[in-house]
């Protein structure tokens, strides 16, 4: 039913489709996502009856033969005569560690060198601002090799240990020894360990979960949480009566203590590297290739981190900082409770682009040999196999889901950090 | 030109003087690198008092009142503030600055806390106050500058004579006996103006101590018991605003006054 009020139908022509802002917008996205169509389509059916004409129709089959190369650097156990997809999943996990390592010790240098940059001491803020320019201007390339190369070339051979008048020595009470073959330090072992959790049986996806680490990391979990528990009830009691209770050594008590006697009854100790003959034994040794990649991504990255952190505490005005100080309050304070919840709005961001970078930066592992994604699938596999196109397509598609993962973790972290203002 | 903002009668029966001194400074110089920006400053304030410095650009204005709470810190004379004498010592600062609320020409308020908690942040971290008692007393200011309305919006979603309001009222929440304007009307539209003169006239009319910066004349007029005068660092002149107005004495103040009044 029409009601007098309703105002009149306008009768739709042809040409609203262009002129009129309520199509138009749709109009030009239905265009464009036709003519993408046409493109990929294209582009797919004529490549797979190339390769179909060459011989090579699209094949993952090869993933189920055997590698017949070896991988030093590895979280899971292998041997060559394991499966190129166990290959894949080897450099996988070191694509992941080297850039959650790198992740990790860059947004901390970062932050600490881009707050020193601001420091008034003058002598430390040029140190910084020399370290920034040092890194941010120098191909990452070349700060891996060249890492690569000192520790190559002046770190002392394992054999400089051995013998009563070594010219080397371990550090840290004999637990850590740097060498040219690269870094052993202690591995946490358990002498009443409960033993391994075999999954995926005996496939190339088989792995090992250590049951003492499950119990260890719920322990951790666990204390952490009583730990903010007491923290809210602190809050709760600076809301009622002003004065926040001194909690810093329950809330440390509660995750240390039940940590402190589980690993005591799991008998954890720690294994020392010790040479034996020619090399180190024991330990977990962590290669050069390993190091150096994760220093110069990190040392690189920071150089990007600090100017992030530098400018997103420059962007808030000094009014705040002023008007917080004549309210009284000291400059611990004021940058927890004033200056950091609106820096990191400005900060994080930018910081998801450092952190994907470097995580893309890390396929430049090849150059030292460090056998990553790119080192086994896109590397060694590809060449033996021959199988560009599916190696390639794969591994741009692994580097965009580990992209969207950093990605949408972080915006996640942005979303609770964002400015509420209107 | 400014005095059509004032437009009700003042009650002046709580706009006592008393001969308790509020602040003293005594032959205080500051300067910036090697520019000498306060020269020989000698000025006592006495509770109650209500004193409007003006002066032109670039006089030293908002340094002067700086100092008084160390937000700037002068090289030679001295500052006492309540009797406490202002130096390098942290608690000294800490004690000076709960006394001396300070209000800004482009209000600073913290835009990532709401209104209320804008008000309550200094109380609780500074004062140790309870929570509850924190947003309480917040209300009651926020009445008085006549926004309780606003108190869980964001500073973003104000008007400008609005956020200038909360920001006299984030100060009062930390009880202070002295109140320092630093240009607090010259960022807003005449509209606005007009509240928050009307705010600031009903808190001397309640016998707050206050030094104010500003270019309102009318406001000069009308509240103030004494007009300062600033010119390149010095204070060159003082007077009750009726004398100030209408016979200054030096040549740089009749000078200054034919241009602000606009002739
Ligand atoms: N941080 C600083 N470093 C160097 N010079 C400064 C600094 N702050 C202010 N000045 C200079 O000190 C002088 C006094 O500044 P002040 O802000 O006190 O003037 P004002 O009287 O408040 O002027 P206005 O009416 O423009 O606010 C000005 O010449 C200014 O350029
Ligand atoms: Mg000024």
């Amino acid at each position: 039913m029409t009601l007098l009020t309703d105002p009149p139908k306008e009768q739709f022509r042809l040409s609203m489709l262009l002129y009129d802002t309520r199509y138009r917008s749709a109009t030009f996205q239905v265009i464009a996502l036709l003519c993408f169509m046409l493109l990929a389509a294209w582009l797919i059916s004529n490549t797979a009856q190339n390769l179909a004409e060459l011989g090579k129709p699209i094949d993952f089959g090869f993933f189920g033969e055997s590698a017949g190369y070896d991988i030093n650097q590895r979280l899971l156990d292998y041997d060559s005569q394991d499966t190129h997809l166990r290959a894949a999943l080897i450099g996988l996990l070191n694509t992941l560690v080297v850039a959650a390592l790198g992740c990790a010790t860059a947004t901390v240098l970062g932050v600490t060198v881009g707050v020193l940059r601001l420091s008034n001491n003058w002598l430390i803020s040029r140190l910084m601002t020399v370290y920034v320019e040092m890194f941010r201007n120098v191909p990452v390339l070349l700060w891996i090799v060249f890492i690569m190369a000192v520790m190559i070339e002046t770190l002392p051979a394992p054999r400089a240990f051995r013998g009563d008048n070594a010219t080397a020595s371990m550090l840290l009470g004999d637990s850590v020894a740097l060498t040219n073959r690269g870094v052993y330090i202690p591995e946490p072992l358990f002498s009443r360990s409960l033993g391994d959790i075999h999954l995926l049986g005996e496939s190339s996806l088989r792995f090992n979960v250590s049951l003492d680490l499950i119990v260890v990391l719920a322990v951790l979990i666990g204390g952490v949480w009583v730990s903010q528990f007491i923290k809210r009830r602190a809050d709760r009691i600076q809301e009622s009566t002003g004065d926040r209770p001194t909690t810093w050594y329950l809330r440390l008590g509660v995750i240390v203590v039940p940590l402190v006697i589980v690993l005591a009854a799991l008998g954890f100790y720690l294994g020392h590297p010790e040479l034996k003959g020619f090399n180190f034994k024991g330990g977990t040794h962590m290669r050069n290739s390993l190091i150096a990649l994760w220093l110069a991504l990190s040392l690189y990255t920071a150089a990007f981190v600090a100017e992030i952190v530098r400018s997103g505490i420059m962007a808030i005005s000094s009014g705040q900082t002023e008007a917080a100080s004549a309210l009284g309050l000291r400059s611990n304070r004021i940058m927890s409770l004033v200056i950091l919840p609106q820096a990191l709005r400005v900060i994080v961001p930018p910081l998801i682009s450092q952190y994907l970078n470097l995580t893309k930066n890390s396929s430049l592992a090849i150059a030292v040999g460090y056998m990553d994604i790119t080192g086994t699938l896109g590397g060694i596999t590809m060449n033996q196999t021959g199988r560009e196109l599916e190696c390639v397509l794969l591994l741009m598609l692994i580097y965009l889901i580990i992209s969207l993962s950093i990605s949408t973790v972080m915006n996640w972290y942005n979303e609770s950090v964002k400015l509420e203002e209107r | 030109m400014a005095d059509l903002a004032i437009d009700r009668e003042i009650d002046r029966s709580k706009m006592q003087v008393s001969d308790e001194v509020a602040v003293e400074i005594i032959n205080m110089n500051k300067w910036y690198g090697t520019f000498h920006v306060l020269r020989d400053i000698n000025l006592t304030v006495n509770s109650g008092e209500r004193i409007v410095i003006a002066g032109p650009s670039g006089s030293g204005k908002s340094t002067l009142i700086r100092c008084i709470n160390a937000l700037e810190e002068h090289q030679q004379g001295k500052i006492t503030v309540d009797g406490t004498e202002l130096s390098n010592d942290l608690k000294n600062i800490d004690k000076i600055r709960s006394e001396v609320g300070m209000v800004f020409q482009h209000f600073n308020l913290f835009p990532h806390l709401t209104i209320l908690e804008n008000c309550t942040l200094a109380p609780i971290w500074v004062r140790k106050t309870p929570r509850k008692e924190a947003v309480e007393r917040a209300m009651h200011f926020l009445e008085k500058v006549k926004i309780p309305d606003q108190a869980n919006k964001y500073p973003g979603q104000l008007s400008g004579g609005q956020q200038q309001r909360v920001a006299i009222a984030r100060s009062l929440c930390m009880m202070p006996r002295i109140m320092l304007f630093d240009e607090p009307t010259s960022a807003l539209d005449p509209e606005m103006i007009k509240e928050v003169l009307d705010t600031m006239i009903e808190l001397a009319e309640e016998g707050m101590t206050m030094l104010c910066v500003t270019h309102e004349m009318g406001f000069a007029r009308q509240v103030a018991n004494r007009v300062i005068f600033m010119d390149q660092g010095q204070i060159v002149e003082q007077n009750e605003p009726e004398e100030f107005f209408n016979n200054p004495q030096s040549e740089r103040t009749k000078l200054f006054l034919s241009q602000i009044l606009g002739h």
